[in-house]
């Protein structure tokens, strides 16, 4: 008897066929993704991560929603042109806190993992507002309705909670006052900053839409674009620590 | 006559009732609490297309309630063609829909004024609506359609059920008019491939599961002591996908009462788990499933027997064993450890060898009856899109290589490579098995016109050719802009000067596409025709049609 007719079992039961492709196409998925989860190695060891502001986390979610990561990578490769373009390459940990990541498959655009303090606030503004104003060549579709359209507060500590269910460590007082820091961070003149500053230490507040009345969707995407790349303290990092 | 009629509603219209009722009841329950405008939307659709389908089982109940459907007319089986004939069009609807959004996303690269500074109508937005509107609408109705075809032929059994292959076709379209306008109003999760938000998710759960228990239990029913090659390349698809999409879409929703979610994981292990996803989407949706449609409509077409059973065998268990490990290398040079992209690529390279086993099984098949090419526009379209099957799983595992992926990733030689395999590929056997199934289906002798297939095949293949080449070059231009340096050791150009090289490619790519969409119309129209004035077919020459079985 040859071994092909031994492959009767799978074309005449249909479970044995099921449980046959179930184990196969299980097995690569296991190796590759599960060490991901439990080896040290693949997180590297950081100061200054810290979770999202609910500002930059709203602005983060105008940049998910309007599909940027489609012609933007946030993934900087270690080679020597994309070093000297955009800057010192992305290390694992500084998406730890993405759910989901946004590195990115096309970069239409350049790439953003560092954009962050690159232009000012005004650039982005403009930039984003209408693309060709600032760079002539650019193909980017503009997004003036990004001014016009007041941030929507509502429910922010829910997102904080959604994300701290997900593993992302916003202490208790940062949910509960996630709503005042998100209006604190586009208010510098604001009577709740320094409570703000003390719960997110180093997170930039500026009008960051030049426009003082209103915290706006512009407010929240510039405060994630400029903090894009800018929280891990690379003058303490320990690049041979963490080879892997 | 009443009394003739059974007095109560058979278990699965009671189930499928009762079910689309809390349904309906929840969705109206959340659009009456929800803040959110794109949830109270979506829920008011789904709220109405649940109380649409409760109330046709309860019309049809009424009209014709307890007439048994025959399992077989004359000794032949009653097959369940009615979803199969929506499928078909909902594809072909779809398809034209989603190749006419790629037009206008290519488009807007080229002339960025079309996108008109609107949130709905932004690259952003329409881009994803164009991959699943082609990928899941068009590809997705195709492969329904052609499996509970197949799957009814090969074992000579009527699927199981009256209601449940209606709420798998219409259920699964539902998922699409779902996910398709959320992605306009800005409802997404970002995972490419996979944007849906959490609620289009569960829905799309519920529909698979019942789609893989209708497949099985046509199996189940079947005639034929051998379950047909085809169906165990459906099969595998069916599984896969469903075990893909769980895990990809692990998601936490910030309320029910919203779109929004977070997704589960996060950073590296997340870019990993989406392009595990993302990957075997390709490997499982747009390979596997459109396989299964090459063993049944290319020997059916030709009239010839698949070319070698043994060879079916390998090439069924060594590409879904590899193709789910090729993944990362979506992500060489990345934050992913090297180890898991290295994996990917070695995966990746020994793939070519099913990909390039399965192309000679199908092609060889035709052994015999080469001369049908010159004679028969249908088939050599199928062959064609097999030949770009090839070529495309030629070209994957190169761009697969570490030092080919630094030049080619993140340019357009990736979207070239995308669309030779799905204009070529996924594209032409769709059409074939099209050009098959809706003479088939509506018992017509042959399609209205061989000429507009002729037509469509090379108005197509032309477009194909543009689109791909333009890619080709503007890819790797932009590869080598980004890394070129002049002779005093600076980056030669900036970011903008790469974006404006690319303008021309972007036009020709565009009048490809143009073309592709032309090639589309043809056919909608050819096959509209073959339905309302076709010739129609003997009745008695309607055959089973079941494959030899494997020995």
């Amino acid at each position: 008897m040859s071994l092909w007719n031994k492959h009767e079992i799978f074309e005449k039961h249909s479970i044995v066929l099921v449980i046959g492709i179930l184990f196969v196409v299980s097995i690569g998925g296991l190796v590759e993704i599960a060490p991901l989860f439990y080896l040290k190695s693949t997180i590297e060891k950081v100061e200054g991560m810290r979770p999202y502001t609910p500002l930059e986390l709203a602005g983060r979610n105008v940049y998910v929603r309007e599909g940027c990561y489609l012609c933007h990578s946030q993934m900087i490769r270690p080679m020597r042109d994309e070093l000297e373009r955009y800057g010192r390459f992305s290390l694992a940990a500084e998406s730890m806190y993405d759910h989901p990541f946004q590195w990115g498959s096309k970069r239409t655009g350049p790439d953003l993992a560092r954009v962050g303090g690159k232009y000012s606030d005004e650039w982005h503004r403009d930039h984003l507002v209408n693309p060709r104003s600032v760079v002539p060549e650019s193909i980017m579709p503009g997004y003036p309705f990004l001014l016009e359209t007041k941030l929507n507060a509502r429910g922010i500590s829910d997102h904080l909670t959604a994300n701290a269910v997900a593993g992302v460590p916003y202490s208790e007082e940062q949910i509960a006052e996630a709503r005042k820091d998100m209006m604190a961070q586009a208010n510098p003149d604001g009577d709740d900053v320094d409570a703000f500053l003390e719960r997110y230490p180093n997170a930039i507040v500026r009008d960051f839409d030049g426009n003082p009345k209103d915290v706006t969707e512009m407010d929240a995407l510039v405060a994630y674009l400029q903090m894009l790349g800018t929280l891990v303290d690379f003058s303490i990092y320990d690049d041979k620590a963490n080879l892997r | 006559m009443a009394q003739a009629k059974a007095k109560y509603l058979t278990l699965e219209e009671g189930f499928f009732a009762a079910f689309l009722i809390v349904i309906a009841f929840a969705c109206l329950i959340i659009a009456g609490k929800t803040y959110d405008q794109v949830m109270a939307f979506h829920t008011s659709l789904g709220a109405l297309f649940a109380a649409v389908g409760a109330f046709i089982i309860f019309k049809n109940y009424f009209n014709d309630g307890g007439i048994e459907i025959p399992q077989e007319i004359d000794g032949k089986p009653n097959y369940n063609l009615g979803p199969i004939k929506f499928a078909a069009w909902a594809a072909m609807l779809w398809g034209v829909a989603g190749f006419t959004v790629g037009l206008i996303v290519a488009l807007q690269l080229a002339y960025p004024v079309l996108n008109l500074d609107l949130p709905w109508t932004s690259f952003g937005r329409l881009r994803p609506l164009h991959t699943s509107a082609v990928i899941f609408a068009f590809g997705g109705n195709v492969l329904l359609g052609t499996s509970f075809y197949v799957v009814q032929r090969t074992s000579r059994a009527r699927m199981p059920g009256r209601i449940a292959p209606w709420f798998v076709i219409l259920g699964y379209n539902a998922f699409i008019v779902i996910a398709g306008t959320g992605y306009l109003l800005g409802a997404t999760q970002s995972k490419e491939y996979a944007e849906p938000e959490w609620y289009a998710d569960l829905w799309l759960t519920i529909v698979w599961v019942s789609y893989l228990l209708l497949f099985l239990g046509t199996i189940w029913k079947r005639k034929e002591p051998h379950i047909y090659v085809a169906n165990w390349f459906y099969l595998a698809f069916i599984i896969t996908i469903a075990m893909l999409h769980i895990v990809n879409n692990l998601t936490i929703p910030v309320t029910i009462y919203g779109t929004k979610s977070y997704i589960l994981w996060s950073g590296v292990q997340d870019a990993m788990v989406q392009w595990w996803y993302g990957h075997n989407a390709v490997g499982f949706f747009l390979t596997a499933g459109f396989l299964a449609i090459m063993y049944y409509f290319v020997p059916k077409r030709a009239e010839r027997p698949v070319y070698s059973y043994r060879l079916s065998i390998v090439h069924f268990w060594a590409l879904i064993f590899l193709y789910i490990w090729a993944g990362p290398h979506h992500l060489h040079y990345t934050a992913l450890p090297q180890w898991a992209s290295t994996l990917g690529a070695t995966f990746s390279i020994i793939l070519w060898m099913p990909s390039w086993g399965g192309m000679i099984n199908g092609l060889m098949t035709l052994s015999g009856a080469w001369d049908k090419l010159r004679t028969d526009p249908v088939l050599r379209m199928m062959v064609v899109s097999i030949a770009f099957y090839g070529m495309s799983t030629f070209e994957g595992p190169l761009m697969s290589l570490r030092s080919v992926n630094s030049l080619s990733h993140y340019t357009d030689w990736t979207i070239g490579h995308v669309h030779s395999g799905a204009l070529g590929w996924v594209g032409y056997i769709s059409f074939g098995a099209l050009y098959c199934l809706v003479p088939w289906l509506w018992n017509k002798k042959q399609v209205y016109s061989l000429k507009l297939v002729n037509w469509h095949f090379w108005i197509s293949t032309i477009g194909i050719v543009l689109y791909i080449c333009a890619m080709w070059v503007s890819g790797i231009m932009q590869g080598l802009m980004w890394r070129a340096y002049d002779k005093l050791g600076f980056l030669e150009y900036s970011f903008i000067e790469t974006v404006e090289a690319m303008h021309p490619f972007y036009v020709i790519r565009a009048m490809g596409g143009a073309l592709f969409v032309a090639g589309a119309l043809i056919m909608v129209y050819n096959l509209w025709m073959t339905v309302r004035h076709g010739e129609a077919e003997e009745a008695t020459a309607i055959e089973t049609g079941a494959m030899a079985p494997a020995q």
